[in-house]
């Protein structure tokens, strides 16, 4: 299957975060690329989401939700900037 | 003093997402495979232009699954209103959602709905005098529709062009609503890629980058760009973007995939 791009994470993050983080920039711990959320690729047919960098491939975070729970790991973003 | 808000970059109008039931009021043909969703929905906030919303349907075992679509137009609800909220779906072959709501939807049916959704594919009036060039791929121009009618309801007088390019003319989606806002406020260029109308000076044929050049607003008036479309279209459009000498920060790109 063919990716999706962080625009469709917007659902799920705003599960877990109070504002619309698809338009924060995140600087991918594996190539130093910094770019909006919105602009990773995004894997929907693992089980969960899983948004790699679109320069380097590594994986930035995924999201998994197991129905009474919901997992998260940001570990490929080493910041993240948002604005106020 | 005045009482009218001051114009700011920080006055951003947030909308909380939630999850909303909606009643199909109409479903109407779009294109040869696509259907026209109007849903009534008594909670719906209203949405921003270019915004998306996650539509959730649920098996009788209890299997659950969800697509993002753009919303093409929106109302909020008001007291004894119900909110009004518009969808076109393509219908994608072996797809787990889409079929049911092209085929199998009906008046009077509930849907779930979580959204509105997206900050990143939106544009809101006022936010800058910049031109705006929007490059929609088949299905891919629902959120720039919903951009071009925003614009032209709210009397944003920032220059618009719309580039779209589509298979044949029975393929256009909102093709009505797309005419009617067709002159001074909106550019319209169609590109046809399999059968263009009869006249058509340009004939049928993809785009080329250097068609594509030619038909778009240059990187010298820095417009604000929006693409939307299949993954190959957008990655493919960004790219000529990139080339022509647009900044990555002005090139706003929103992918539907092929998703099933």
């Amino acid at each position: 299957m063919t990716h999706l791009d962080g625009n469709v994470l917007a659902g799920a993050l705003s599960e877990i975060f109070t504002a619309d983080v698809t338009t924060a920039r995140g600087r991918c711990a594996g190539c130093g690329r910094t770019s909006p959320l919105a602009e990773a690729m995004v894997f929907t047919d693992a089980p969960g989401l899983v948004a790699r960098c679109a320069g380097c491939d590594q994986v930035l975070a995924t999201f998994v939700d197991a129905g009474d729970r919901v997992m998260v790991s940001l570990a490929g973003l080493s910041a993240v900037e948002l604005r106020r | 003093m005045s009482t009218e808000p001051a114009a700011s970059a920080l006055v951003r109008p947030r909308i909380r997402p939630a999850w909303h039931v909606a009643t199909v009021a109409e479903t109407l043909r779009e294109t040869p495979t696509a259907v026209r969703l109007v849903l009534d929905v008594p909670t719906w906030p209203g949405s921003e232009a270019g915004a998306h919303l996650d539509l959730r349907l649920t098996a009788p075992d209890g299997y659950q699954a969800s697509r993002s679509y753009s919303i093409a137009a929106s109302t909020p609800a008001a007291p004894g209103e119900p909110g009004r909220v518009v969808l076109a779906v393509d219908e994608v072959p072996d797809g787990e959602v889409s079929p049911f709501l092209v085929r199998d939807v009906r008046p009077g049916d509930q849907l779930e709905l979580h959204g509105p959704l997206g900050a990143f594919f939106v544009w809101r009036p006022g936010q800058s005098t910049r031109p705006v060039q929007l490059v929609a791929g088949g299905s891919g121009v629902v959120p720039l529709y919903a951009m071009a009618a925003s614009h032209a309801a709210a009397g944003d007088e920032t220059p618009f062009r719309l580039l779209y390019s589509v298979r044949t003319p029975d393929d256009v989606y909102f093709a009505d609503e797309l005419a009617a806002l067709a002159g001074p406020t909106l550019g319209l260029d169609l590109v046809y890629t399999r059968r263009a109308p009869e006249g058509t000076a340009d004939g049928v044929g993809r785009l080329t980058r250097e068609s594509f050049a030619a038909r778009v607003l240059p990187a010298a008036e820095r417009p604000r760009v929006y693409v939307c479309g299949s993954t190959g279209f957008v990655e493919t459009v960004a790219g000529w973007l990139q080339e022509l000498g647009h900044a990555a920060g002005d090139i706003h790109t929103e992918r539907f995939g092929g998703l099933t």
